[in-house]
């Protein structure tokens, strides 16, 4: 289960290119992991370092402070490719909390709302805006459902209506789930009656 | 009101429709697991004290991470690190402890998830199958509601049998017209996702059909559904036909009755007057053996066509990654590797096309190639045919099943820098290991790359292979 997301004010970071894919962000070589924890040292990997493990010096991800532009500005069909949860694990634990794109792939975006981290799907003029103010701090207020920035007009985003109590309230999705056993059981019964007891 | 093929598979397994606020419930027929998304789905179950609840319906393999050359003489596997065995093993022990079929080492029936489930005929039309990874969409071949799931969702199915959903929009890709010879159902992938875009995709259930769908044999149906993804849907389907219930019959785990169960599925097919929410239509004959120029899979082409001008920044750095320039044919290219194989193109007619082409045939020198069958069962049948020796003669590497090259998690991977010419499914920057520039096309088209050493349209050869 997730912390609760309610606001989130941050700087962002911009990776403008688009189809930034699951492979960037977590590359396979380090998905032999039997656990979720520690793996932002993993977060875009190939981007932060050489070949023999040195950080280039060059590379934005690792220059910028990650507790303070914990909020990523990506380019359009951010985390596209592959179903790893992985993905979502080592954007939080890098120090990201929230993702503005103007188009994210599905299953990553079911993934990361399990996980607290908050997708968030905005318009072109939206983006661009965004993108050249990289200075000022970005608000994420879920409850209002609004981006702000400064004096800008807030600019309200769309999360799944259960996915966003979920966040708010800190709900346990699995245990959520459980509450349907019994509808679950009846259905059994109904589809299959010759395996049920 | 008519239906399409998505609404009916949808409406027979929802337990709790879905509402404004709240997602629907929805019941899971078939769970494939795979040992790199499972481990923490096993441990958050367990942490709760929640049994399997049902693990009749979930059935398990080995194959991303496992090695792809045998056992040495101390029976020792060659894993890439020992993190890699003990992510084996932990499927392994998760599988004993809850009494979940596993088909591991040593097992007539392990092979790539996507290429095994179908094989023992698990998957089913009018089923819903999940699996903890992208390419479940494979199964939508068979009139299956298929697709892939994260981690957390898969210690959902383990603990209820059911997922929360909303029902997704749906597409219907209508492949007009009669493919060329030489023109598989990888090529058919490749130029959907080209004419949708990469994320054209996302949001839908793709319905694939046309004269040139139906034409397709099952592998190439199952090549075809496994992409979807690669234009951003989460599952691909075919409605059921002859060729369906001709290829799934005799199969292990089909029905008893089969007839009576095959009578009923053909009756999943969209109703005349159906609505989709979005429709692209294609002319199939119009399509030529593909290739990709960037490092996304919708950045392909026929073969022999130039690199396009780039229209974005990311084209442009796709192109500098490539290596290629704009403007240039990408067939002039020397290649360092081919790559057959993967839950896209490993199974046995992908084989035989790539053995087609070969035969008789070498590899040029300098080039690696490596063939991977998908599973135990291709290996077998291809070893039968003497595929293996084909291969073998021509200069290639003949492995053991296993995801390999794709994904480049278990030691098989291309050199930074080097140029290769594979089957998988995706291009992406360092997705065949770090560095490595990767060029999607088919079988016959990887093997025609590998004899000329260049990228190379397999259609001449093709030709001559008829002729001789
Ligand atoms: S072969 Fe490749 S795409 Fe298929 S399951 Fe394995 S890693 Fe995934």
């Amino acid at each position: 289960m997730s912390e609760p997301f309610k606001t989130l004010t941050s700087r962002t970071l911009t990776l403008s290119q688009a189809n930034i894919d699951t492979d960037q962000i977590i590359p396979a070589r380090f998905l032999t992991t039997t656990t979720r924890e520690g793996l932002g040292k993993a977060a875009f990997y190939d981007w932060r370092y050489e070949a023999d493990g040195s950080p280039k010096p060059e590379a934005i991800l690792n220059r910028i402070d990650p507790t303070e532009q914990r909020i990523l500005l990506a380019g359009k069909n951010f985390a596209c490719g592959s179903s790893r949860e992985h993905a979502p694990w080592a954007l939080l634990d890098y120090g990201f909390r929230a993702v503005i794109s103007t188009e994210i792939a599905d299953i990553f975006t079911s993934n990361a709302l399990k996980n607290g981290f908050l997708p968030i799907v905005v318009d072109q003029a939206v983006w661009d805006d965004l993108a050249a103010h990289p200075e000022q701090p970005v608000t994420i207020d879920l409850e209002a459902g609004e981006v702000r920035r400064g004096n800008a007009p807030p600019v309200p985003f769309k999360v799944e209506s259960f996915a966003r109590q979920c966040l708010l309230n800190g709900v346990d999705t699995l245990g959520w789930l459980q509450t349907h056993m019994p509808a679950i059981e009846a259905f059994e019964r109904a589809h299959e009656p010759e395996t049920a007891a | 009101m008519p239906r399409t093929l998505f609404d009916k598979v949808w409406d027979r397994h929802v337990v709790t429709p879905e509402t404004a606020e709240t997602p629907g419930v929805l019941y899971i027929d078939l769970h494939l697991v795979h040992e790199v998304t499972s481990p923490q789905a096993f441990t958050e179950i367990e942490a709760r004290g929640l049994p399997v609840r049902r693990p009749d319906r979930t059935y398990a393999t080995l194959d991303h991470s496992t090695p792809t050359l045998p056992a040495g003489p101390d029976g020792k596997r060659p894993y890439a690190t020992a993190q890699a065995e003990n992510q084996v093993h932990t499927l392994e022990e998760n599988c004993a402890r809850h009494g979940i079929r596993l088909a591991g080492w040593g097992s007539e029936d392990r092979g790539v998830v996507h290429v095994m489930g179908p094989e023992l005929g698990l998957t089913q039309p009018g089923m819903t199958v999940v699996c903890g990874d992208s390419h479940t969409a494979t199964h939508g071949a068979f009139g299956a509601l298929a697709f892939g799931i994260g981690t957390s969702e898969v210690g959902h199915v383990l603990a209820t049998q059911c997922l929360l959903q909303r029902k997704a929009k749906a597409m219907r890709v209508t492949v007009t017209g009669r493919l060329n010879p030489g023109v598989s159902g990888k090529d058919v992938a490749l130029a959907v996702i080209a004419a949708i875009g990469f994320g054209g995709g996302t949001g839908y259930v793709i319905e694939y059909a046309g004269e040139a769908v139906r034409s397709l044999d099952m592998e190439g149906r199952m090549t075809l559904c496994n992409m979807s993804i690669e234009a951003g849907a989460r599952a691909g389907m075919i409605a059921p036909d002859q060729t369906t219930i001709d290829w799934l019959r005799g199969r292990k785990n089909v029905p008893a009755d089969y007839e009576a169960a095959a009578a009923e599925w053909l009756t999943l097919v969209t109703d005349a007057g159906a609505e989709f929410d979005k429709e692209v239509v294609l002319d199939g004959a119009a399509i030529r053996p593909m290739a990709t120029w960037g490092t996304t899979p919708d950045a392909g082409a026929p073969v022999g066509a130039p690199v396009p001008q780039p229209s974005s920044d990311s084209d442009r750095k796709a192109i500098a990654y490539m290596g290629f320039t704009a403007g240039e044919a990408t067939t002039s290219e020397a290649v360092d590797v081919v790559f057959i194989g993967s839950c896209t193109n490993g199974r046995l007619p992908d084989l035989r096309a790539a053995a087609d082409v070969l035969r008789g045939r070498q590899v040029k020198p300098g080039v690696r190639m490596l063939v991977v069958p998908g599973s135990e069962a291709v290996r077998r049948d291809a070893e039968a045919e003497g595929l293996d020796q084909v291969f073998i003669a021509a200069g290639a590497e003949w492995r053991l099943p296993g995801c390999s090259m794709c994904i480049a998690m278990n030691g098989d991977f291309v050199q930074p820098g080097q140029l290769a010419v594979s089957t998988s499914n995706r291009n992406f920057e360092g997705r065949q290991g770090k560095g490595a520039r990767t060029i999607l096309a088919s079988p016959a088209t990887a093997a025609a790359s590998a004899i000329a050493g260049v990228l190379t349209d397999p259609t001449a050869y093709l030709r001559e292979a008829a002729d001789a």
